[in-house]
């Protein structure tokens, strides 16, 4: 079944609020979950990327498109305790 | 084999915090990193704002040192419960409006609580005796580990052998003789670790870690306090105190102009909620209006709009304002010159 992928509005915030946003939205989604965040703050393109590395999240897309930052990524399960 | 233990590290994205969680890993045990987004961090905000800055890369220090190191990071947004660390700092401000002790016992303290939901054993900080005024003297060392309650769960790998023996090194989990006795405000030993773990590129933050360290920041904040007659702040004022040209002209309220393209962008965001000014006849800035103006107050406002647009030396410029429920005025008035404009209007 198609699943709609989850949007996580982070425009006009500023980093790290982007990343933290995102952060939060994906804590509560199970593995495999495509998740779609769009901001304005340009630091985005990178932070959020970073962050996928980081916590092992697949990172699908990473652009500007009309002066937004749009991220797109595949939640993957995270060991426990953290 | 035994879980390696696991220590929860206080990660800011400057050199002594990735230094401290670097001797935790060499010693075998599990780090994660957590850091604090208080809404005054330096990380991200003005390099993102202004266009001149958007060709210089920009990294959100703290994920770049997580990344390094290769530990997991928890960004954690404390904008609310920070205030009151700001508004009533028990142990005063440093040189401008940073509450650096009151700070830390927050951070560690939330820390503590973060290890104690997460089963983690211990807490590790960068600080090193003597290398701050306020936060980090050998006389406020104790204190943040007291009122934070992490108490002897409060590891500083960087100057540990100056102090007491904490539980992981009683303990055995980590080797204290394996830690360091770091001193005072010289960087050279950091610099000597960093090069020892090939550590080359690292964030050298200059005043501190956070904008309320930096006196304009300070000022303009003292001001927005001031003028409202009470010291409370929401998110968007304290973003805005890092944007634009701020001008109070009447007590009721100033003009938050933005300076070029960039601040502009980001002002635009704030359109909605705020009454807004700009120039029709001629290019200029975006200018929002922070407080109750009145219409006259809006005739004032767009003259300086008028003083700070490209139409500055014309007889007339025409200038819309806008409410915040819509409703527009239009003005068709004479640009404010440089000399009407006193210094003390300049926050
Ligand atoms: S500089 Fe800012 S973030 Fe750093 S300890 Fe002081 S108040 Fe806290």
């Amino acid at each position: 079944m198609f699943e709609m992928p989850v949007e996580v509005d982070a425009r006009n915030l500023l980093c790290p609020l982007p990343v933290i946003r995102t952060q939060d939205a994906v804590a509560g989604l199970p593995a495999g979950t495509e998740v779609v965040v769009r901001c304005t703050d340009p630091g985005a393109l990178l932070d959020i990327p970073a962050w996928c590395r980081i916590n092992g999240h697949e990172l699908l897309s990473a652009r500007e498109i009309d002066g937004e930052v749009e991220v797109r990524l595949r939640t993957v399960a995270q060991p426990p305790a953290a | 084999m035994s879980q390696p233990r696991k220590a929860v590290a206080l990660i800011s994205g400057g050199l002594d915090s990735l230094l401290a969680a670097r001797v935790m890993l060499e010693q075998g045990i599990h780090v994660e990193g957590i850091n604090f987004f208080t809404g005054f961090c330096v990380e991200g905000h003005t390099h993102a704002i202004r266009q001149k800055d958007r060709k210089r890369p920009k990294r959100n220090n703290a994920l770049w040192v997580a990344e390094q190191l290769g530990i997991r990071l928890h960004i954690v947004d404390v904008i609310e419960e920070y205030k009151d660390v700001v508004i009533n700092p028990r142990h005063g401000y440093g040189a401008n409006l940073n509450p650096c002790l009151d700070c830390k016992v927050f951070m560690v303290h939330k820390a503590w609580e973060w290890i104690r939901a997460h089963d983690f054993d211990f807490i590790v900080t960068g600080e090193v005796i003597g290398q701050r005024p306020m936060s980090q003297r050998a006389d406020t060392l104790p204190v943040v580990a007291r009122e934070s309650g992490a108490e002897d769960l409060l590891l500083r790998p960087l100057c540990a052998r100056n102090l007491p023996p904490t539980l992981p090194e009683r303990e055995g989990w980590v080797d204290r003789e394996r830690l360091y006795d770091f001193s005072g405000r010289t960087r050279k030993p950091q610099m000597a670790l960093a090069r020892q773990f090939g550590i080359e590129d690292y964030a050298q933050p200059a005043g501190g870690c956070c904008f309320l360290t930096d006196r304009q920041y300070a000022t303009k904040l003292a001001d927005l306090w001031r003028s409202r007659g009470e010291r409370r702040y929401e998110l968007d004022d304290i973003m805005l105190l890092k944007v634009g040209r701020h001008i109070r002209p009447r007590p009721h309220f100033k003009l938050i102009i933005g300076r070029e393209e960039g601040e502009n962008r980001f002002l635009e965001g704030y359109r909605k909620r705020f009454t807004h000014l700009r120039c029709t006849s001629h290019k200029g800035p975006l200018v929002l209006v922070d407080g109750e103006a009145s219409d006259q107050d809006l005739e004032l406002a767009a003259r300086m709009v008028g003083r700070f647009g490209q139409g500055r030396h014309a007889e007339q410029v025409e200038v819309e304002a806008q409410r915040p429920g819509g409703a527009v005025l239009h003005f068709q008035v004479a640009p404010l010159p440089a000399s009407e404009i006193p210094a003390e209007w300049y926050v």
